[in-house]
């Protein structure tokens, strides 16, 4: 008990108790408006958790993860322009439509590595946006009104305060899931592909079937991040799936820790809330946020965790002694 | 230890909530995009709006006003998010602006449900108009595609026969050149979508040339109107052929065309040169404050700043009924003085008001605008049949 | 098919994949010799724009602003470099990426408060702004200065790299930076030069862009873009392979917004086949991108590793 308290591990419990609790204080204030912020918070957030299981554990930089987001808003969208709002069937053809899109782009995308990576995601994000712009019947980039919430039977999504709470118990249970994720056998080898290929292949697992089984994982529920947007802005829109999306996916994950469990909550939170803080201050807030970003960079260049300058255990664990694998290969590692 | 510094990163967050809004007479919620490549837009709206309360010393009908801005980055989901806040944090008492056609169409559903009085002063799209009309959402600026239809009239007067189309392909390109053509009736010799973000239209320019036609008609908004003006001027078309357009040349591009864009022609609801007393006072008091030339969207603004001005005083400062908030403004669109002159509301909250087309002249070694003529005189839009209101 | 038009067009795809050369020519130097992804190279070309169009109006004199434009963005790359470039170089391509969004980000707002968000003038002088008859059309006399200039930056950059002692210690800097610096080459002034030429090639394509493709805040990132699909396709560090890239997309791109509209007429109402057409020639770009990179994941033309 001693040594699970050393670990962190009450760091989940805890987290999600205060995040919890924000409605009732946001009712309390009578700032109803919070809970629509926290809740496109933690939308992001599970973006990012969802974006972390390619970027964090298997180091594949993605800059077009935007895209299943679209995905997801779009399915609801979509079925709700044919009147189909029921929640099971909108959920059911997200998950789907995502996981064939990623089957297909993480067979193209993931023969490369590196730049290649970065940019054929991107190119593929940036093809979709491209479609859905042209597509007239759905709204083109005007976007397309979503008016009926989803349904599912028991409870619909049909306003900030209903998405708050599906997308709380989504994210809760993905973080036990990932918590174990993370030292599953599966885990590991998804792992072990960012800090040694060859010797996973020799091993007798397949790096290329690894990754692009993550890669289908991670797509799936960021599209169910975007099916909670879909019914948070009651609202589909291409630019859902801009690249500038996609970079601030990322920034949030690298604020709060890269192959960390919570550290993407935390990163989420921490940029939202900075950028409402900023867009307080200033018009120009770009110009304090871009440089932000560029320090954040620098500090964690070498696999710093920030959220541990701040003394924060985003990693909690059981004892097991964690390699640290966010510190990427160094150029030119025979590897 | 541990625990306060893990609260610490969420203290920050709970803080905001604690900060308390001042309080004023009236509220009003201002969004629009103020920062990217698009601020031009959301800057020239909120200024005109900040003008027209500036003369009106800072009251609307009588009532000190406060007015609250937030940026919505031409972003849907950002523009639902400042919706929420002017409605649940500030409580306004009515919102104006809202931003580009996408941002607005997220909007339009909370809009609706809460029927707070909304004046859009940068877009007019299609379904707003008809199908999803609203009693209290109010189209300052125009139908998306007015303009556009003025042009294609202006060209069927004029008696042209051939006419090569152009835009992007996105919503408001493809509404404007299916506007254009609702009025002209001669041949389409060439129809052409570029796509979003392209730079170089010269493939297009070259298949315009080879279609040889009487007129061109074009769309582009912001910089890529820029970059086609000037190409056009560079191969030696602009002038060459009659040039209209819709959107696509105002105070803020010209500054980027200068002289290439003598000759083109354009409809527009507004011109500088209008010949009204409230517009003489607006474009002088314009430019003694801000140092430049206005553009419609300050104008649209500037009349939604004096829209709200007459329908507050007919409530005698009681703005706390939304309802009869919402009743005053629709009798106030016949009543205020509007810098386009005649203005009243169709019964779909679209502006009636008379479109021109306008040159684009030579003045001075500098650029000027000359009023041609009044194409249409109380144009109604090609939706309201569609709004049940 | 008229055969005017088409040499016409295919002058078009030539003179775009010039434009898109001079645009990525500086970013796969950079990133091909020292391994940093620079998605600030669109900052530096809108630096480029500004000061050449803010030069040329102040002081008349075209040649004067062009050598602004490239100066200022040498200098703004030499920053770059120096602050930030230099301590990411041996880390993941991750951070590099993440440093310089955010500082797309900063300059595209700095623009914004420099020169406001209104686009911004950038005249041509008048010996240049002519159009002369070309396969039967007009065709405008600045664009045949651009390809000129391309070509120009074409030979000199290959003299540069494969003729001169500079471009031998790039060369060798690229294969084995230790061992150069060893050798008693100031290892690091060689990669700020080389960071400079970089910042100086995209100051010189943002200073000519100018007057064609407006200058404004943001212009940067559509170009961006397309500057890194050409050299992804080209192969990361090749300068030969940048300019064939930038051919054969621009030439592809053009003909294919030319013609797609016809060639998809019979299958389709006039509308849709107009508004299908550029949406399928656009995608044509990343179509080739991805077959390239399935088949050659370095590219076409990628320099031989070590």
């Amino acid at each position: 008990m001693m040594d699970r308290l050393k670990n962190g591990v009450w760091l989940i419990p805890l987290l999600f108790l205060v995040l919890a609790c924000i409605p009732f204080i946001a009712d309390a204030l009578g700032e109803p408006f919070y809970i629509t912020f926290f809740a496109r918070v933690l939308i992001y957030a599970l973006a990012a958790c969802a974006l972390n299981i390619i970027l964090g554990f298997a180091g594949l930089v993605s800059f077009g993860h935007a895209l299943f987001i679209g995905l997801g808003c779009y399915a609801v969208g979509i079925l709700g322009f044919f009147d189909i709002s029921n929640g099971w069937l909108q959920l059911l053809a997200a998950l789907a439509v995502c996981a064939l899109v990623a089957l297909f782009v993480g067979t193209v995308c993931l023969r490369t590595s590196g730049i290649g990576f970065i940019m054929i995601t991107l190119a593929f994000a940036q093809m979709f946006y491209f479609l859905m712009v042209s597509m007239t019947m759905f709204g083109g980039d005007d976007g397309l009104n979503i008016f009926m919430p989803s349904d599912f039977g028991f409870f619909e999504l049909s306003g900030s305060r209903e998405v708050y709470w599906a997308t709380w118990a989504v994210l809760l249970l993905l973080t036990i899931f990932l918590f174990r994720f993370r030292k599953s056998p599966f885990g590991l080898v998804l792992r072990a592909t960012h800090l040694n290929p060859r010797r996973v292949n020799a091993l007798g697992y397949s790096v290329f079937k690894v990754q692009l089984a993550a890669y289908i994982l991670s797509g799936m529920i960021t599209g169910v991040a975007g099916f909670l947007l879909a019914n948070l802005t009651a609202f589909a829109s291409p630019s859902y799936m801009s690249w500038h999306m996609s970079g601030e996916l990322i920034v949030m994950l690298v604020i709060g820790g890269l192959g960390t469990v919570t550290g993407p909550i935390f990163g989420s939170i921490i940029y939202l809330v900075m950028e409402e803080v900023f867009k307080g201050i200033t018009q120009h807030w770009m110009l304090l946020m871009g440089p932000l970003i560029v320090i954040i960079a620098m500090l964690t260049r070498n696999g710093v965790d920030f959220m541990k300058l701040l003394r924060i255990n985003t990693n909690p664990s059981e004892g097991v002694d964690r390699a640290d694998e966010t510190k990427p290969a160094a150029a030119g590692d025979a590897s | 230890m541990k625990i306060r510094l893990q609260l610490g990163a969420l203290a920050a967050s709970l803080g905001l909530m604690f900060s308390a809004a001042a309080q004023a007479d009236i509220k009003i919620g201002f969004s629009g995009v103020m920062s990217g490549p698009q601020a031009s837009l959301g800057q020239d709206q909120l200024d005109g709006f900040m003008l027209g309360l500036e003369l009106l010393g800072g009251k609307l009908g009588g009532q000190p006003a406060q007015v609250i801005v937030e940026d919505d980055q031409l972003k849907p989901d950002v523009g639902v998010q400042i919706l929420q806040k002017f409605l649940e944090r500030e409580k306004v008492d009515a919102v104006v602006g809202l931003g580009f056609s996408n941002v607005l169409m997220a909007q339009s559903r909370r809009i609706k449900d809460t029927g707070i009085p909304a004046l859009s002063t940068n877009a007019g799209p299609a379904p707003l108009a008809g199908k999803m009309c609203m009693p209290n959402l109010f189209v300052m600026a125009w139908q998306n595609d007015a303009a556009s239809e003025a042009m294609g009239q202006y060209a069927q007067n004029k008696g042209y026969k051939r006419a090569a189309l152009i835009t992007s392909n996105y919503q408001a390109g493809r509404d404007k050149l299916a506007g254009f053509k609702r009025f002209f009736k001669g041949e389409i010799v060439s129809e052409a979508y570029t796509q979003l973000g392209q730079l170089d239209y010269s493939a297009e320019i070259s298949n315009i040339q080879k279609s040889n036609p009487d007129v061109i008609f074009a769309f582009y908004p912001g910089g890529a109107g820029v970059n086609f003006v000037r190409q056009m001027k560079q191969v030696g078309l602009m002038g060459k052929i009659p040039f209209l357009s819709d959107s696509m040349i105002d105070a803020n591009t010209l500054g980027a065309m200068k002289n290439d864009a003598i000759g083109s022609i354009y409809g527009m609801h507004w011109g500088k040169v209008l010949d009204n007393a409230k517009n003489k006072a607006f474009v002088e008091a314009y430019q003694k404050r801000f140092k430049r030339e206005p553009t419609e969207y300050a104008a649209n603004a500037f009349d939604a700043a004096n829209l709200l001005d007459a329908a507050v005083k007919k409530l005698n400062g009681n703005v706390s009924d939304r309802k009869a908030f919402v009743q005053a403004i629709k009798d106030a669109g016949s009543e205020f003085e509007s810098v386009r002159g005649d203005f009243k509301f169709d019964k779909n909250n679209m502006p009636i008001v008379d479109y021109h087309a306008l040159e684009v002249v030579s003045e001075g070694g500098d650029v000027g605008i000359k009023h041609l003529e009044t194409v249409f005189k109380g144009h109604r839009d090609a939706y309201v049949g569609d709004c049940s209101l | 098919m008229d055969s005017s038009l088409f040499l016409s067009q295919l002058l078009n795809g030539v003179q775009l994949g010039v434009l898109l050369f001079l645009l990525s020519s500086g970013l796969t130097l950079i990133f091909g010799i020292m391994n940093f992804i620079n998605l600030a190279h669109g900052s530096l070309y809108m630096v480029g724009a500004f000061i050449g169009a803010a030069a040329f109006n102040a002081s008349g004199s075209f040649v004067f602003a062009v050598m602004a434009g490239m100066l200022a963005s040498a200098a703004v790359g030499l920053l770059l470099e120096h602050g930030i470039a230099r301590p990411l170089y041996r880390y993941d391509h991750l951070y590099q990426v993440l440093a310089t969004f955010g500082l797309m980000m900063f300059f595209n707002e700095l623009a914004i408060v420099i020169f406001g968000s209104r686009p911004y003038y950038a005249g041509i002088p008048d010996y240049l702004s002519g159009a002369v008859t070309v396969f039967g059309s007009p065709y405008p006399v600045y664009r045949i200065l651009i390809i000129v200039v391309g070509i120009l930056v074409a030979v000199g950059a290959w003299y540069l790299i494969q003729k001169t002692r500079f471009g031998m210690l790039i060369r060798a800097g690229a294969s084995n930076s230790n061992m150069v610096s060893v050798l008693g080459v100031n290892i690091d002034l060689l990669k700020k030069l080389l960071f400079m030429l970089g910042a100086a090639l995209a100051g010189l394509a943002g200073a000519l862009a100018g007057p064609i493709l407006s200058v404004q805040s943001g212009m940067g990132e559509p170009v961006l873009i397309l500057a890194l699909v050409v050299i992804v396709v080209g192969g990361i560090g090749s300068i030969r392979g940048a300019l064939v890239a930038a051919m054969i997309i621009a030439i592809i791109d053009t003909l294919g917004r030319a013609y797609m509209p016809q060639l998809l007429a019979p299958f389709m109402v006039p509308t849709s086949a107009n508004a299908v057409g550029p949406a399928l020639a656009s995608m044509l770009i990343y179509i080739l991108m991805a077959l390239v990179l399935a088949f050659k994941p370095d590219g076409i033309l990628a320099p031989r590793k070590r």
